[in-house]
């Protein structure tokens, strides 16, 4: 078995101070926000998970293409690990959501486009999971995983669009949001600043925590091979 | 090859002529029909199905006169995916389950004739459940839903919904969960087609006019195209052996 590689070692570190870092940006450098107080520092962490979360999705469905397309197992690898952590950061970014929404919205959850599409994007790639687990052969389970994460790909998006033409209160503090969007701000530079470090951060901790994924991915195939041998 | 009889047919020197992708498809489709006409299984089971999902909302929402307006489109639409994937497990899992599935692929045809055959048999049997349980609605519920709209909205809604529903079919069937998993893949996937086929039908029964239902049946034919087109293109991978 192969050791664990030093690059990947020193991105341990670096992931590491850098989370550190980024939590002690968000709770000692960004400025109180004026109206919503300390709850905002929230956004800082939220709007981070939820990038990294569309990241891994995307690049799930990206690697579901290159699968079809090659038939080599290693996108398949890549690509059950990127869904799966995914899906934790994503979560993560729903609770953290959540937790900002109680004293600003005064609710947990709101049937808002936004949420109601994390929380089905969620279930989609819960499904996708369940698809892959239901299925024994290696290469029928990578083929099925593949076309699953592409329709995924392709309908959360939809979705989107059309819980969208309902209407929306999510604020949207990139770009231009809706004009009925509530707990809206805008950034001042330190606040902006500290936003696009912890996007840093949690970016760089994606990619630490994917090369583990995919390292153990590569580990159980040649697991799951050496059983095969054993077994003839 | 040369000494076969020349009662066989078509002469040895050339390849046997592949029929079109049309013929295939309708050949598919009408043993799938001619199939369910014999046996009756696929449709009785749907149309019993629908019938006592209608009934069990009458009693959860307590269809009184007041509130059945709003809630029409959205317990005809939750009928017809609970009754669908009924549907769309059976005509999958009796082609695996006597390697009906196998006899298909080893056909000299072309796979997404396959698809399309199989797609539009299920499409075909959602029609026959929606042709009578609109009017048995109409009929119990005392309200009017024959509607054009509501109609051409049925006919869209029904043509997405089939298109995802045939492909995840065809791949649940091949897991060890079976007809447990289809609706878990299927319903997170076509939630596009469910609220806008639920909105528009809404529309359409309180007659609202057309700028109020564009977007809505715009978005139906927009996941129709996309999903039949990409079931077309991958249908290939799930039937692979």
């Amino acid at each position: 078995m192969e050791s664990k590689p030093n690059a990947l070692r020193i991105l341990d570190i670096v992931t590491a101070v850098l989370i550190v870092a980024a939590t002690a940006v968000v709770f000692f450098y960004a400025p109180m926000e004026a109206i919503m107080g300390n709850v905002q520092r929230v956004f800082y962490f939220h709007v981070a998970n939820a990038w990294v979360g569309m990241l891994g999705f995307t690049a799930a469905g990206v690697m579901g293409i290159l699968y079809l397309r090659t038939g080599n197992p290693k996108w398949d690898v890549i690509e059950v690990a990127a869904v799966e952590i995914s899906l934790v950061f994503f979560f993560t970014a729903i609770v953290t959501g959540s937790i900002w929404a109680r004293p600003i919205w005064n609710t947990w959850w709101t049937w808002d486009p936004r949420l109601t599409t994390a929380a089905i994007l969620e279930l989609v790639y819960a499904a996708y999971l369940m698809l892959r687990s239901g299925i024994d052969s290696p290469e029928r389970r990578a083929r099925f995983g593949a076309v699953y994460v592409i329709l995924g790909f392709l309908s959360v998006p939809l979705t989107f669009l059309t819980i969208r033409l309902l209407r929306t209160i999510h604020p949207v503090v990139v770009g231009s949001g809706a004009a009925d969007a509530q707990g809206g701000f805008s950034m001042s530079p330190k606040m902006l600043q500290t936003f696009l470090f912890s996007l840093l951060a949690f970016s760089v901790f994606f990619v630490d925590v994917l090369w583990h994924r995919v390292r153990l991915g590569q580990l159980e195939q040649k697991v799951e091979q050496l059983r095969l041998k054993l077994a003839r | 090859m040369s000494d076969l009889p020349a009662s066989q047919g078509a002469s040895p020197a050339e390849p046997l002529a592949h029929p079109g992708l049309l013929r295939t498809t309708l050949a598919i489709l009408w043993k799938d029909l001619s199939a369910e006409l014999r046996s009756r299984e696929l449709l009785s089971a749907m149309l019993v199905f629908a019938l006592l999902v209608i009934l069990i909302f009458n009693f959860a929402l307590d269809l009184k006169p007041s509130i059945r307006k709003e809630v029409t489109a959205g317990v005809l639409w939750a009928t017809f995916a609970f009754a669908g994937t009924l549907g769309l497990n059976r005509s999958m899992a009796s082609e695996k389950d006597r390697g009906c599935l196998d006899g298909l692929l080893l056909a000299p045809v072309d796979r997404s004739a396959i698809y399309f055959g199989k797609a539009l048999g299920n499409l075909a049997f959602m029609f026959v459940i929606e042709a009578i349980v609109l009017p048995v609605y109409s009929v119990l519920y005392n309200l009017n839903l024959f509607n054009a709209g509501l109609v051409g909205i049925i006919i869209l809604g029904s043509v997405g919904y089939v298109a995802v529903g045939t492909l995840l079919a065809a791949m649940s069937v091949q897991t060890r969960t079976r007809d447990m998993l289809l609706p878990i893949l299927l319903f997170p996937l076509v939630i596009p087609v469910l609220i806008s086929a639920v909105k528009a039908s809404a529309a359409f029964l309180d007659g609202l006019p057309w700028g109020d239902i564009a977007p809505w049946f715009n978005m139906l034919l927009v996941y129709d195209v996309i999903f039949v087109a990409i079931a077309f293109m991958v249908f290939d991978y799930v039937v692979e052996e």
